[in-house]
């Protein structure tokens, strides 16, 4: 099951760059990163290549971080694309809580990440519509 | 002005001989109690062996931890049905300090605030704007009856709603308020955001209360408002406010020494220490029926005026109380003990130990700020499962010490690290 790194954040300047610095030093590669802010502070969640290390890296440098699992379906790089998944996620009534997406050069496809509090339920229903939902490995390598 | 001459100009010798009739009779009484029995017994003490003031000396004191051991009712010298009302405060522990009235009691402390009132002028013309809270707190019931026993018109108004509290003033022509010195500067400051001038709305005198201050805030607050101010000092053990208040002359706040006995001791050896050196005051009630408390150590710090005051009232006074002896922070008039806080934040396991206690005064109100480090541990992944943890803290410090703090969340590593001492408070008001 694909995670992503959270990490908490107080909002100030020089938070990116040094969460960037520990994870480029450690040979990390970044695939998305989002911020989602509450005012004094935020969290900012990234999908790497290999999460597990980048969140020990992070924490090792004294950064409060943590893995979240996440779902990750593949759908069409087209208008609509992202409205045939969604309608699998609201006929079974599945709430996501926080989401991001990102294209993927080499094909004409897109990766929908999400959070939901049922993550094998919503896997599941996707899966059984027909979506391609991607494993840990072929999320981070893509 | 006197609500009652003889009593308030009594000769020194005659209001020493009426302290040890009250005191005799407030001695016996505590002997029936079961708290006192055995703090008498083991220490061996014989109450009627006590055949002056001087003795007074020899008695073990009183603390507010011994209040708690006796919860609820240790230190009570009537039967229930006697008893008419009950104040409490908050407790360390999750357990209160509760103080229980007879409605003599109850008659008599009101008759004690309305003469603490007319001491620098109040009568029954005035209309008195209460904006002490109402409720467990002794300051706004305290207050309450004594200005109905001296015939002013009581606006029961309690503590905050700033606009509504204007409006009252300006609807029912208050002359007189009683209010902490903090709320009384940011009142000020929305009268003036109203386009109203403080002085325009002809309030004469305001008794200020339930907080430290200092004489440059009370020029400041006579100034802003065009009114005399009056310190005033009490505590729920005591019965509430009216343990002192000054009179007219500004200089110095009268004990009511017919209810009150006061020492001032050296805190660190308990020893005695004489008139006008400055140390812990410890008071006994010698006019309680319901709940004698002797020797009690108030932890304010403070001397005593021996000299006579121009006002004619034999009665001495104390000077404005300089700190305490314990850590104890007054809050908007709530008094908060460190312990207490930390009570709370150790029973949720995301803080643990790592948290800071800050206080300021913002717009002239208290704020009281909560600092925690979030560390992976504790740190789910996302901002719901954080403000769930703040809401939280909130509301179980809001139950156990009615202050609303504001939780700021850090990063690990902000906040200094533990010295061994948990509790860290970093009070940056300027009194």
């Amino acid at each position: 099951m694909p995670q992503q790194i959270s990490i908490f954040a107080e909002n100030k300047p020089g938070k990116i760059e040094r969460i960037s610095g520990v994870l480029g030093r450690n040979g990390v590669n970044m695939r998305a990163i989002t911020i989602a802010d509450s005012g004094d502070y935020g969290i900012i969640k990234i999908l790497a290549d290999r999460p597990v290390d980048g969140c020990n890296a992070l924490k090792a440098d004294g950064i409060a971080a943590t893995l979240k699992e996440i779902v990750a379906v593949k759908i069409d790089d087209s208008p609509g694309g992202l409205h045939k998944a969604s309608s699998v996620l609201s006929k079974n009534n599945i709430n996501v809580n926080d989401a991001y997406g990102f294209t993927i050069r080499s094909s004409n496809e897109a990766v929908f990440v999400f959070q939901v509090d049922d993550v094998r339920k919503t896997e599941k229903a996707l899966g059984d519509a027909g979506f391609t939902v991607l494993g840990d490995n072929e999320l981070y390598f893509l | 002005m006197f609500w009652n001459r003889e009593i308030e100009t009594i000769d020194r010798t005659a209001l020493e001989s009426l302290q040890f009739k009250k005191l005799s009779k407030a001695l016996s009484d505590a002997a029936s109690t079961p708290f006192y029995k055995k703090v008498f017994k083991e220490n061996n003490v014989d109450v009627k062996k006590i055949r002056s003031l001087e003795h007074l000396k020899d008695l073990p004191f009183t603390t507010k931890a011994d209040l708690r051991l006796s919860y609820p009712d240790g230190m009570v010298a009537v039967p229930r049905s006697e008893i008419v009302r009950m104040h409490a405060s908050s407790g360390t522990t999750g357990k209160s300090t509760v103080i229980f009235y007879t409605a003599q009691d109850i008659a008599d402390w009101a008759d004690l605030i309305a003469r603490s009132m007319m001491a620098s002028g109040t009568t029954r013309d005035d209309v008195f704007q209460n904006m002490m809270g109402y409720g467990l707190f002794t300051g706004g019931l305290g207050l309450h009856y004594g200005a109905e026993r001296l015939g002013c018109m009581v606006i029961p108004a309690s503590s905050g709603n700033s606009l509504k509290q204007i409006q009252l003033m300006q609807d029912f022509h208050t002359t007189v308020i009683h209010i902490t010195p903090s709320y009384a500067l940011h009142l000020g400051d929305v009268v003036s955001e109203q386009g109203v001038n403080p002085p325009d709305l002809g309030v004469k005198r305001a008794y200020l209360g339930a907080e430290p201050y200092s004489e440059e805030t009370r020029n400041k607050l006579q100034e802003q408002w065009g009114l005399t101010a009056y310190n005033s000092y009490g505590l729920s053990e005591m019965n509430g406010p009216g343990v002192s208040f000054e009179c007219e002359e500004q200089c110095g706040m009268h004990i009511w020494e017919d209810f009150y006995i006061a020492e001032i001791i050296n805190p660190d050896t308990g020893e005695r220490l004489p008139d006008g050196e400055a140390g812990e005051l410890v008071l006994t009630h010698i006019n309680r029926a319901a709940m004698p408390i002797i020797r009690y150590r108030t932890r304010d710090l403070t001397r005593i005026l021996p000299e006579p005051c121009a006002c004619g009232r034999t009665h001495r006074r104390m000077e404005r109380i300089k700190g305490r002896t314990d850590d104890m922070l007054i809050v908007g008039g709530v008094n908060v003990f460190p312990s207490q806080i930390e009570s709370v934040l150790m029973k949720i396991p995301e803080v643990g130990n790592n948290y800071q206690i800050v206080l300021d005064r913002h717009e002239n109100l208290d704020r009281l700020h909560i600092r925690v480090e979030i560390y992976s541990k504790m740190f789910q992944g996302d901002l719901k499962a954080l403000e769930r943890l703040k809401k939280k803290v909130v509301e179980e410090l809001k139950a156990l010490i009615t202050v609303n703090p504001r939780i700021e969340f850090l990063e690990p590593g902000s906040l200094p690290p533990s010295t061994g001492k948990a509790v860290r408070v970093i009070d940056n008001r300027k009194i």
